[in-house]
Parts: structure tokens; sequence; C-alpha cells
């Protein structure tokens, strides 16, 4: 089991955003969280990166005990967390968003390789590599932000609302992106307003509402469900 | 009747800034005109040594305001013990120079001599290294013990407690070392009265080894320090938690550890400040760290707080406005503190923002 979920518990304040939610992750898995704004599924992924202590409950990954340990040591177990609206650093340029991403990494060599393997496969961010990122375009900013997250190594991948504000054929894109970083070994669990997407390319899904998770299955499964598409697909 | 009063008052006051601006503007344009072109009190001569130390002393402004402006860059915090930090590494190279006089050093020739002036060039160089070690410890305490357990408290707090760590340290040094005033005894290459002589205008001006040293060594540290965050994993992860600080933990940055290196490369600059005081000033006390201290946060203001290269520049520049500004504008020149404080409030009322100020964004207000 790489991660393992049990019971967790999460307050902002007064607010009781997680309510004992558990669910699981097994290496080379894309799972997918769905839900409503506000449902807490950012706040699941904060957790499991260390931004948030939960209250109650248990984070394992790759069964060690994870949620009291501060962010910066989680990175280094091999979870790294794209959080959503992209969050790269605006005044720095593409490849020092890069180097920031290869923080926890030594090897100068390795490092240069990396690099040359983000340009790789995103050939836009090459030509911008001594721009400054804030004035990249959207779409641009989400291939920077992925690239910045694998610069890590990451065994599993947080990814949060990497569609967010794309035009259709760029979420195609990123998707495809997605799809291929894991069939290249990278576990990953996608947080999605966009449903549709997600549970297409998902291994399995787990829906959460009000802090909850209520619903959970294979992608396929999800799709097909009348509640799912009643709630979330938009449809009948 | 309320809505009336008020949008009456937004009117006028949308006005202060030109007004201000233009009734200011024309006071320093009449002076200016009388100075310069009725009553030319003042020859060539004259206003090249007003200039030289005004940049000597903008150095030591911009090494000092570096600290406030990487400070409030990581944790938007003013630091307004910074000052102290410089004071204390002053009196670590007062008393490394005293403690280096009474070690002899005596030759057949000269009997009398003492290390600082047999190697005057390792005395200095353990004066600097005593200096920044010292401020750099205080200002690596200071952030542990003062700001650190305030890390989540509202910024309002921070900045009472660096007012009142401020007040401790200078009390505790008149305590510790006496309120008098020391005189620093250079070795004597290093006389505050040698150096190159130039003629300008059939007078003769002196620029001072000590100043010109001074002035070599902050240019020095200014590019040090550039390259410094500009080009190291260190600087990066410094502008990271600067940008974004829950992103740069993301990247696998000790956030906490960032902001102790920040505190202790503020110390190591304003160490070299304060020894350059010494030095080239030649007097210290308890209070020597209070007014250089809140003229450097005006130069950091003026440059745009939170930006380096405004930092410096506001810091050279305030030093020459203060030096030539009471000459240019035909005024005492013990109010040369009042044009300092005067730049303060000009810039916050016309541009908040500074002079290489960028927009602050949502997140950092």
């Amino acid at each position: 089991m790489m991660l393992k979920i049990d019971n967790l518990n999460v307050h902002y304040g007064a607010i009781h955003a997680l309510q004992g939610i558990s669910f699981e992750l097994e290496k080379g898995e894309i799972v997918a969280l769905i839900g409503a704004n506000g449902a807490g599924k950012s706040t699941t992924l904060n957790t499991i990166s260390g931004i948030l202590r939960p209250r109650e409950g248990s984070v394992l990954f790759q069964g060690q005990p994870i949620h009291e340990m501060p962010p910066q040591e989680i990175v280094r177990k091999g979870i790294v967390h794209v959080p959503e609206g992209r969050k790269i650093f605006p005044r720095m340029t593409v490849w020092e968003n890069l180097e920031m991403g290869a923080y926890t990494q030594s090897d100068r060599a390795t490092i240069n390789r990396d690099i040359e393997s983000a340009f790789e496969r995103f050939s836009r961010l090459k030509e911008r590599r001594n721009q400054v990122s804030g004035t990249l375009s959207g779409g641009e900013q989400q291939m920077l932000a992925i690239a910045r997250g694998l610069m890590a190594h990451p065994t599993l991948l947080l990814l949060d609302e990497p569609s967010m504000g794309l035009s259709p054929i760029l979420v195609e894109q990123i998707f495809d992106i997605i799809q291929d970083i894991n069939e290249q070994g990278t576990s990953i669990l996608l947080v999605e307003q966009n449903a549709q997407m997600a549970l297409a390319i998902a291994d399995r899904a787990y829906v959460l509402e009000t802090g909850k998770i209520v619903m959970q299955g294979s992608g396929d499964e999800l799709l097909e469900n009348p509640s799912v598409i009643e709630a979330y697909l938009g449809g009948h | 009747m309320e809505n009336k009063a008020s949008s009456h008052l937004l009117k006028y006051g949308r006005l202060v800034r030109p007004v201000a601006g233009t009734l200011i503007g024309l006071f320093l344009v009449w002076r200016l005109f009388t100075v310069l072109v009725i009553e030319r009190n003042f020859s060539a001569d004259t206003w090249v040594r007003f200039g030289l130390s005004g940049l000597i002393l903008g150095g030591m402004y911009a090494l000092i305001a570096i600290g406030y402006t990487l400070v409030y860059g990581i944790m938007f915090m003013i630091n307004f013990a910074h000052g102290e930090v410089m004071m204390l590494g002053a009196f670590g190279g007062y008393f490394t120079f005293e403690l280096l006089r009474y070690i002899p050093a005596a030759t057949p020739e000269n009997p009398d001599l003492n290390f600082l002036n047999a190697h005057p060039i390792i005395s200095v160089i353990l004066a600097f290294a005593v200096g920044i070690f010292v401020s750099a410890t205080v200002g690596f305490f200071l952030e542990k013990i003062a700001y650190r357990p305030l890390r989540k408290a509202p910024r309002l707090i921070l900045l009472i407690t660096a007012i009142g760590a401020s007040f401790f340290l200078q009390n505790l040094s008149m305590l510790a070392f006496g309120p008098q005033r020391k005189n620093i005894i250079n070795p004597d290459i290093l006389d505050r009265g040698t150096g190159w002589t130039l003629t300008i205008s059939g007078n003769p001006v002196l620029i001072s080894y000590t100043g010109v040293f001074s002035l070599v060594l902050s240019a020095l540290l200014m590019i040090g320090l550039y390259i410094l965050v500009m080009r190291t994993k260190l600087g990066r992860a410094m502008r990271a938690v600067a940008q974004d600080k829950n992103t740069a933990y993301l990247m696998g940055v000790d956030v906490d550890d960032v902001i102790s290196k920040t505190f202790i490369i503020s110390g190591v600059l304003a160490g070299a400040a304060g020894v350059m005081w010494d030095i080239h000033m030649g007097l210290v006390n308890h209070y020597v760290g209070f007014l250089p201290g809140i003229k450097a946060f005006t130069a950091a203001v003026m440059g745009g707080i939170g930006n380096i290269p405004g930092a410096m520049l506001g810091g050279m520049f305030l030093g020459i406005l203060e030096s030539l500004g009471p000459a240019a504008l035909g005024i005492d020149f013990q109010l040369k503190d009042v044009i300092a404080f005067s730049i303060l409030v000009l810039v916050l009322i016309v541009r908040p923002s500074g002079i290489l100020g960028e927009k602050l964004s949502e997140e950092k207000l």
C-alpha cells in the first residue's frame, strides 16, 4: 500500500473541514478525488503534504506515519504536491522555478538532466526558459507547475485542479501528460472539479461531499453511476 | 448627509498628493536657485567634499538598509532592532582594536610598537571578523528568541516586539559598556587625517583612506550579496519564501532555516557597516546604531521595501542627500536629520511603494 488515509479529521478554526475520511492508493494507481467546491478535496491534499495538521486520524505513506512531519520532510519522502492555482514563483524565471522544484536534489548532473527532460516534455517551457514565469500563459504556468513537481522525483504526485481555467484543448494535453507521467511509474492522487476527465483516466475514484467520502469505485463505474452523473457530470 | 461629507473628503483627499508635491517642488526650486545662482557661498571643492562624505555614509546606510529589506521581504516585518545589531558590531570592532593595541609587538627599532600598528591589515581583518560575528550572532538569536515565537501573531505585535528589542539592546549595552562615547584609535596607516589630496578650484580636498576603504568594501559586500541572492541555492530559497511561503514548503524548503539565515546575512552586513563606522567615524557608544538604523529604514522605504537594489540605491541616495542637502537648501547643517526624515514622509505621501517599489501583491498586504 503506497498511501493509506485513516479517519482523517481536519479543522479550520470552528469549521470541521474533513470529517473522518479514509481511503487508499496502491502503487502505480491514478486515484481521483472529485466533489464540489468546499467539499474538502484541497484540504485533503494539504494535509497529506503537511501544510495542514489533522486533529485526528493518520496518513501512512509506504507504511510510515507522516501526518506529524513538517512539509519539507514529506517532500523528501517522495510525495510532491502541485498546488491549486499552479503557485509558480511569479518573479522567478522558468529555469529558476525548475531549480526550486529540485531543491531536495543535490546532484548537479541529475538536476541538469532533469531540466533537459522537462524541456523535452514541455517544449514551450524551453523556449521561455529565461522568461519571468509570472508572464507565462495559464497553460504554460500549469505545465511549469507540473514540470517543477517532477523535478523532485516523486513516487506519489498530488495534483490539485490541474485543469482549472484552461481551454478544452489544453485540458486534453494536461491529462495526456498526467497519464504519461503515471505510465512512467509515478502514482497519482488527482483532485479535480472536471469529473468527466478525471474519472476517464482514474483507476479508482472517491466522491467527497462536505468533508465526507460518500461514494467510491473504479473510474468507469462512477462515470456510469446515475447519482454521479446527476451531481458532477451535469447530465441526465 | 454623511455620504455627502465623506465624498467631499474623498474629493479633497485626492488633491493632497499633487498639491503637496507642487508646493514642495516650488520650495525646493526656490531654495536651490537662491543658493546655487544668487548666493553661491560654496565653491566646487566644498561640494566635492560633501558629495564624497555622502557617498561614504550612503554605503553604510545601504548595507544596513539591505538588512531591513531582506527581513521585510521574507516575513513582512520591520526589524526596528536592526540598528542595534549594527551598534553591537561596532562595539565588536572597537574592542578588537583596543585589545590589539595592548598586545606588544616590540622590535629593536621600535620598542613601543603594538600589534595594531605592527600588523594593521591583520588587525583590520580581525576587527571586521569580530564585528561581523557579533552582529550575525545577535541577529540570529534576536530572531530565535524574540520573533520566532510570534510567527503566527499579527504583524503589529512583531513590530512592537522589534521596538522593544531595540530599546533592550540599547540599554543593555549602555549598562555593559557605559554611556560615554569611546574614541576608536585606528592603526596609524588608517589614520582618519590621511589620504590622497586633490586640488579643486585651488583648494585641497582630502580623499581619506578610511573613506575609500569603506566605500570599496560596501560596494564589494553589495555585489557579494547580489550574487548570493540571485545565483545560489540559498538565495533562490530566500526569494521563494519571500514570494510564496507555502509553496516554498512544498518544494522542500525548510522555511525556519531560511529565515534564520536571512537574519544572519542581515547581521553580517550590519556588522560590516558597524566596523566601517568605527574606522571612518571614530566614535562608538550604545546610541550609535539608532539614527543610522532609522535612516537606513528610510532608505529601504525610499528604494521600495522588500527590493534589494532599491535598498542599495536608497541608501546611497539618502547619504548623498543628507550631506549635500543642508548646503544646497541653504539651511543649518544640524538640520541634516530633518532632511532625511522629511524624505521618509515625502516618500510615504507621494510614492509609498518607493522608487523601485514593486506593486505589493495581495498576499503581501
